[in-house]
């Protein structure tokens, strides 16, 4: 590693913010590795729409809290040239993807969590007290509409499908369910957020969430698993062992050549 | 190469914008309606290209026959008497 690490921003708004600007970045990047590999050349282009969306959504957010840092930094910089430790996405995006032998199940299942976690908290920042941040929100609300509807229609398709596709989504909510806990588990950012104005804290999205995922599950005739209580922590910079691996691979270049723009 | 198991081939066709045609502009594979709609908005619409997609089962499309085209299309080629510009118009009506 030739070029070292920023200090990120950490009060707690700019922690509030990075973790839903890492969830974003982070899924955009598992997704994207289905780039080529989608189980037909229309879905490979789907896959690849949204994680370009979520990208979007992630830089907005990283150039917003990089600005507002009392030592500026930009978007580059936050998303490639922090430590493992200073990123704040939930483990549940990291988690390994089609590179880890995952399949296609998993991919749209783990889209359903995620894009409906971030559908509704879209939803609620629209009406943030900070004006740039319900501007992202309104935009990124739409796209995050349309993911949710294609992981929904998907997870339906295959776990009320053949007995192949119903193992295959069975096996993929009994890996992922342990690490929804993680999308309400409050801390003193979402405490923050909501006594300022900012946003909801975590937890107020549980049960809006908890409902619209039991109904997609119900329609794909998939049994809601038994909750645990396992936590995972990425959410608090407390990472998998998947990560690293990850930032290994995104963080390549711009740590070998400082400042590389397209 | 076996077509059996693949998906059924839908034609697309998209609107630029409020008052324009749909207008033809390819094909895709899907299991369904549904997900032909949604497909066609991912694979035809990316770069702003639409505001609205239809979507027809190419196998529900009835279309001449390539032989039949002489017969059909090569008469029209002698009557320019069809085309509206043999007619004066009046002033009043220039700007038709």
């Amino acid at each position: 590693m030739t070029t070292p690490s920023i200090t990120p921003p950490n009060d707690l708004r700019a922690r509030y913010l990075l973790r839903v600007a890492d969830t974003c970045l982070i899924h955009a990047q598992r997704q994207s590795e289905w780039c080529g590999h989608g189980p037909v050349l229309e879905e490979d282009i789907a896959l690849t729409n949204m994680s370009l969306d979520l990208l979007g959504q992630a830089r907005a957010l990283l150039t917003l809290v990089g600005e507002g840092a009392a030592m500026p930094v930009d978007e580059d910089q936050l998303a490639f040239l922090r430590e493992e430790r200073d990123y704040l996405n939930m483990t549940l995006a990291e988690l390994p993807g089609r590179k880890g032998g995952r399949d296609f199940g998993d991919a749209v299942l783990r889209n359903l969590f995620i894009g409906t976690w971030l559908h509704l908290f879209w939803q609620r920042l629209q009406a943030s007290g900070d004006a740039e941040v319900a501007g992202i929100a309104g935009k990124a609300v739409k796209e995050a509409r349309y993911h949710v509807e294609h992981a929904s229609d998907w997870v339906v398709r295959l776990g009320d499908g053949t007995e192949e596709s119903m193992g295959r989504m069975r096996r993929a909510l009994d890996s992922l369910w342990l690490y929804t806990s993680e999308l309400f588990d409050d801390d003193e950012a979402d405490a923050n957020a909501a006594a300022t104005g900012l946003g909801p804290a975590r937890s107020e999205l549980r049960a809006n969430w908890q409902a619209a995922v039991a109904a997609v599950l119900a329609d794909a005739q998939l049994a809601l698993p038994k909750d645990s209580a396992f936590r995972s922590t990425g959410s608090r910079g407390v990472h998998s062992e998947h990560l690293g691996y990850m930032l290994a691979e995104m963080q390549h270049l711009q740590r070998s050549y400082p400042g590389g723009k397209w | 190469m076996s077509t059996q198991n693949e998906w059924p081939l839908w034609e697309v066709f998209v609107r630029p914008k409020a008052g324009l045609d749909h207008k033809h502009c390819g094909s895709l594979h899907a299991s369904d309606a549904k997900m032909a709609v949604q497909l066609a908005r991912d694979v035809y619409t990316r770069r702003m290209e639409g505001t609205s997609v239809w979507v027809v089962r190419s196998d529900q499309i009835v279309a001449s026959d390539p032989a039949d085209k002489d017969m059909y299309f090569d008469p029209a080629e002698d009557k320019v008497y069809r085309h509206p510009t043999f007619y004066e118009l009046p002033e009043s009506v220039n700007h038709m």
